[in-house]
């Protein structure tokens, strides 16, 4: 079997996977449906294994599969990119979605709409594969626009629920709103570059560094800036940066194994995979780093302070998730692109865990979500336990776990970066290490620990779930444990990516992070030393405190914390702002135009007042036509009257 | 020159077929059905070979037909397709059996009148597409107005009178301008109708912007090209679905047609001096309407206003002068007339069920059926230009022809992006999603095998397209740079 075909096989047997459960899942029943789709994306992983041997092996790719359209000179294509950035992504992408594969035959056992959400989950495996393999922007605009459809109808997958129809549609508004940006840094892509190949736009980027755009008025611009900016708003959609984060939040509406797959692992790192993959065009932009370094550290500390106020265990983790998708951005934004790579799988892993062990939680309390009715849940989920203070140790920061490792990495490429607001990036990847701590313990202990708070009935059901449920956990919890420790030597120090990541000479922070390690455990040393680890340290301490020896404590803060609360709780009026203004304001304005526009104005005015227009005028004519004989004769007479006159005057 | 006379056949056999139709009025139904599907099938058959000998390299017109007709003005029955109309036809041909089909147990008075007046009219439209000869073109272009009016009038709504009255004035005022404008070429031209001698004339830019406005008069109206678009919610929503269908599918594209086939090449510099007054209708029509669409409670007044927007991507491409922005406008054009009939036949299915179109009367039918949720969701994504249907192909390339010429053209038509998936999702999620709001749609049953056969029709066709657009290009590329050509000389 050549490779070409192996490739192939990585998104199709999912594909195929997808459409058997979706068209046929009420004739294949149940069992069936959910072993072809884990069928599916099983073969899936194990030929990404297998292609990632061979590329590892020094057998890159970079071809198409068809021509998908042809205009002027320009030609379209399908095709793939195998190289070490794409077959990492495949992995992780593939890993964990066999493990919410698995998890979802105990967590969604007793849905009605079992065949469907398998469909689902294999179709947006098939649509992320699509994505990361691409070898040119239409494939990659592809997949990016199919996760956000699959997305879109996870989200809403209970469709009776109010609230998940309202996120989803939400979700996809927000998402197209970067979409628009990305569309437009392809167009402009193309009409300069005259391809939407990646190897003939990265080799043809020397050319157009110093080209020049006009935009608005006399000035001009850099066109790469522009270019980069532009696919940036692309990113900050999907990996909801602000201020597009919004949708991120609502989409925990969702079920839970699609939070853990599509809004925690995969798809919202489609922002900080196509940064990197861009890297040859991010890299001449120090306009557009410096943009990347400052949306990307908001998010990280803002997002972060979020966490601290939820009760809904889901959202907790949906905002962590925000601000860890800030510290990526951070990274891509200082330059250390491998570095953002190294976080994203970390994060992956344990973020992965984290959501499917809150699913494992949600699953025994049945489906009760707020942590005030929880609490002392040790005891009676011990594997869900285990596995959940591993993802939180990992999500702190905490050596030997994996985030660790790579979120100590972005704080100190962070350092060594000079572009504008790298200063106030370094504070917020900082100050956001002691606040994720704080919010991950303050989660762990509220579920965990602390007295039983939910009710006798439920109390009584409690049961640590099925194997289909605690297998994936571990085997998630593996990677969380020691993927860090692992990797960080030949992902990060080494040369991993070869040339699927390119960084300019003169960005220097990971030539000082290669100068400074020498092994995984000394680099756990040196951390001994450094805030960081005493600030993630000091957080869980505090969250002990407060959520453990001294529980009441909380909520005094709270009601002396008036607005500063008030100002969270109400996400910092990002949701009143798009709800009041834009979404209203679109919805007045389209009243507006068509009752003003169309209907009194170019109907009623234009042509309903010509027809009526007319209509007078006959009417007026019509009194010419009384009927009355004296009348037409009066004016015969007249008539003949001043034809004589005439006659006789004219001689 | 070996004797062919398929584009004959197109115009005249689907009419043959109508009038054969009409003649089973007092049979039994099942005849009338079964002739009709027939017809519709035949005349779409005899289509084909177009497609198949068609030459994708060859420059002009291909299967030409040429008879005398009025010999003293010298009007000939002169008929040719290049790589533009072919898609039309085959369009057309195939549109009609789809709507023989959705009309298939429906419509319970005059069958044999509604299904005769779809089959003449669909010979009508060919008609309109392969003429080249102006008078020939004119009167095929009125003619159709007769069956659309009387399926408008008979078989429409409670307002259909007003609405088939509107279709019928506002179409017919702007194409009086047009025929002045053939006369006035036809004495330039040397006492000719000859389209193709038209566009070969050198005319003064003054002479040049009349005729243009002449003709904008006519085409802008058929294509319900913003602000002369009020025409069609109101011909939409009284008219029966499958009238539906024809007018957005085929009627709007007549008038997109027209630009491509007169208003470019005949008066080049005209069309260049006016463009930015086309551009801007056409982004108003783009986002303007999409607000308006997204406000309306009528679902079909909404896919109407939808249509209108769609059509702003059209008629931006084809004043983009370049090979992106043109072909984009095709494939933008055949793509949204997949969609469009998609849409309103979804409608139909909804309509014939519950006889109400108010998206307030609906809510939840995904709980009734699932079946039809899954197709309309699918056509809902095309509308929204997801890649990977063929709803995408268009938008994208007529953006990326707009881009080129300014980036603002391409960031407003862009924001179709958002707006565009508003108003349909939303939409769809007042109408689909949510708890079942009464008992009629508690009472809904789900698609039946009929309905699944032609929805399952449109959705092979609206992936094929967005999996494979280059099938369709290919064969544009010689006659839309013929087009661009013509329409960048400078005449005068």
């Amino acid at each position: 079997m050549s490779m070409t075909s192996l490739y192939l096989i990585v998104p199709m047997a999912p594909l195929v996977g997808a459409l058997l459960a979706g068209l046929l899942g009420k004739t294949l029943g149940r069992t069936l449906s959910h072993v072809v789709t884990i069928l599916g994306v099983l073969i899936s992983f194990i030929a990404s294994l297998a292609i990632a041997q061979d590329v590892f092996a020094g057998h890159l790719f970079n071809g198409n599969l068809y021509t998908w359209m042809t205009v002027e000179d320009l030609s379209f294509h399908v095709g793939f990119l195998l190289d070490p950035l794409t077959v990492t992504m495949m992995l992780v992408v593939s890993f964990v979605s066999l493990m919410v594969h698995i998890y979802t035959v105990g967590y969604m056992h007793d849905d009605p709409g079992y065949q469907r959400f398998f469909s689902y989950i294999s179709l947006f495996t098939f649509a992320m594969l699509m994505l990361v393999m691409s070898n040119n922007f239409l494939q990659l605009f592809f997949g990016w626009e199919a996760v956000g459809l699959i997305s879109y109808l996870l989200i809403g997958f209970w469709f009776q629920r109010s609230t998940a129809i309202f996120a989803n549609l939400k979700a996809f508004l927000v998402n197209r709103v970067g979409d628009l940006g990305f569309l437009l840094g392809i167009g402009l892509i193309l009409s300069y570059f005259h391809s939407l190949d990646y190897a003939t736009v990265f080799s043809m980027v020397p050319q157009l560094v110093h080209q020049q755009i006009h935009l608005l008025g006399s000035g001009t611009y850099s066109l790469i800036t522009v270019i980069c900016i532009l696919l940036f708003i692309g990113a900050m959609g999907k990996s909801a940066q602000m201020p597009l984060h919004v949708w991120l939040p609502d989409s925990m509406e969702g079920p839970t194994p699609i939070s853990a797959l599509i809004h925690a692992a995969t798809m919202v790192t489609a922002g900080i995979f196509m940064v990197s993959r861009m890297s040859p065009l991010f890299e001449v932009s120090e306009v557009a780093r410096s943009f990347i370094l400052v949306i990307g550290a908001s998010t990280a500390l803002f997002m972060a302070f979020l966490g601290i106020i939820q009760y809904d265990i889901k959202r907790v983790v949906a905002y962590s998730t925000l601000s860890q998708l800030g510290y990526m951005t951070v990274a891509l934004g200082a330059s250390a692109y491998p570095v953002a790579i190294f976080h994203l799988g970390t994060h992956a892993f344990f973020k992965a865990l984290l959501f499917l062990a809150a699913g494992s939680v949600i699953h025994a309390m049945h489906h009760e979500q707020d942590m005030r009715l929880m609490g002392g849940l040790k005891k009676y989920l011990p594997i869900t336990y285990i596995t959940a203070l591993i993802g939180s140790l990992a999500l702190c920061g905490i050596p030997p776990f994996a985030g660790f490792f790579s979120k100590d990495l972005i704080i100190e490429s962070v350092s060594e970066s000079h572009l504008f607001g790298a200063g106030y990036a370094q504070f917020a990847v900082t100050a956001g290490v002691l606040i994720t701590a704080f919010y991950t313990f303050r989660m762990f202990f509220m579920t965990f620990h602390g007295e039983p708070r939910m009710d006798q009935h439920t109390k009584a059901h409690l049961h640590e779930s099925p194997w289909v449920i605690t297998l994936p956990l571990v085997l998630l919890a593996i990677p969380s444990l020691v993927s860090g420790y692992l990797l960080i030597g030949p992902m990060v120090m080494g040369d991993y990516f070869g040339s699927s990541i390119v960084i300019d000479q003169q960005h220097t922070a990971l030539h000082h992070l290669h100068e400074e390690f020498t092994t995984p455990a000394a680099f756990m040393m040196s951390a001994l030393s450094s805030p960081p680890l005493w600030l993630a340290i000091a957080g869980i301490v505090l969250a002990a405190i407060f959520y453990l020896v001294m529980p009441r404590l909380p909520e005094k803060i709270k009601s002396h914390a008036g607005l500063i609360y008030t100002v969270l709780s109400n996400n910092y009026y990002f949701d009143w702002f798009n709800d009041r203004v834009l979404s209203r304001g679109s919805v007045s304005l389209g009243k507006t135009l068509w009752r003003y526009g169309d209907v009194t104005l170019i109907d009623g005015a234009i042509v309903m007042g010509s027809a009526r227009s007319i209509s007078r005028f006959a009417g007026r004519l019509r009194h010419f036509q009384t009927g009355y004989i004296y009348h037409y004769a009066f004016i015969m007479i007249f008539g003949v009257f001043v034809l004589m006159s005439l006659w006789f005057i004219r001689g | 020159m070996n004797f062919h006379a398929y584009l004959s056949f197109s115009i005249w056999l689907p009419i043959i077929m109508g009038c054969l139709v009409a003649l089973t009025e007092h049979e039994v139904r099942r005849l009338t059905l079964s002739l009709s599907l027939l017809g519709a099938v035949l005349s779409f058959l005899v289509t084909l070979p177009l497609y198949a000998q068609f030459s994708a390299t060859a420059t002009g017109m291909q299967f030409v037909e040429m008879v005398p007709w009025i010999q003293a003005y010298n009007i000939n029955y002169h008929l040719g397709i290049d790589g533009i109309s072919l898609w039309f036809v085959l369009l057309n041909s195939f549109v009609t059996i789809l709507v023989v089909i959705a009309g298939w147990v429906v419509i319970r008075t005059h069958l044999a009148q509604y299904m005769a007046a779809f089959l003449i009219s669909s010979g009508l439209i060919n008609g309109i597409f392969e003429s080249l000869d102006a008078v020939l073109f004119y009167v095929f272009f009125e003619a159709t107005l007769i069956p659309m009016f009387l399926i408008i009038g008979m078989w429409g709504g409670p307002q259909r009178v007003y609405a088939s009255i509107k279709f019928f004035l506002y179409t017919l005022m702007g194409s009086l301008l047009m025929l002045a404008a053939f006369i006035y070429l036809y004495f330039e031209a040397g006492r000719s109708f000859e389209i193709l001698k038209y566009q070969s004339l050198t005319l003064a830019l003054p002479v040049q912007i009349l005729i243009f406005l002449a003709f904008f008069a006519s085409f802008a109206v058929k294509a319900a090209m913003w602000p002369v678009h009020t025409w069609l919610p109101d011909a939409h929503v009284e008219a029966p679905t499958g009238g539906s269908v024809i007018l957005a599918a085929i009627t709007l594209k007549t008038g997109a047609y027209g630009f491509l086939r007169f208003s470019l090449p005949i008066t080049p510099n005209a069309a260049h001096s006016l463009s930015g007054m086309m551009i801007g209708l056409s982004l108003v029509a783009i986002l303007y309407v999409a607000l308006v669409a997204l406000i309306q409670k009528d679902m079909k007044k909404l896919i109407a206003y939808s249509s209108v927007s769609h059509m702003g991507f059209v008629t931006l491409g084809i004043f983009m002068f370049n090979p992106l922005g043109i072909e984009g406008s095709i494939l933008q054009m055949i793509s949204h007339a997949f969609v469009s009939i998609a849409m309103f036949l979804c409608i139909g299915v909804l309509y014939d069920r519950m006889h109400t179109r108010n998206i307030e009367d609906y809510g939840g039918v995904a709980n009734t059926m699932p079946v039809f949720a899954a197709f309309l969701m699918l056509f809902v994504m095309a509308s929204a230009g997801l890649p990977g249907t063929s709803g995408f192909v268009g938008e994208f390339t007529v953006i990326l022809g707009a881009i080129k010429v300014n980036f603002w053209y391409a960031l407003l038509a862009g924001a179709n992006l958002v707006f565009g998936a508003a108003y349909i999702l939303w939409m769809y999620k007042r109408v689909i999603f949510g708890e079942v709001v009464n008992a009629e749609v508690a009472k809904l049953t789900d698609v039946t095998s009929r309905e699944k056969f032609f929805l399952a029709i449109i959705v092979v066709l609206i992936i094929a397209m967005g999996l494979y657009p280059q099938l369709i290009t290919s064969t544009l590329h010689t006659s839309v740079n013929q087009l661009i050509q013509q329409s960048s000389v400078i005449k005068y």
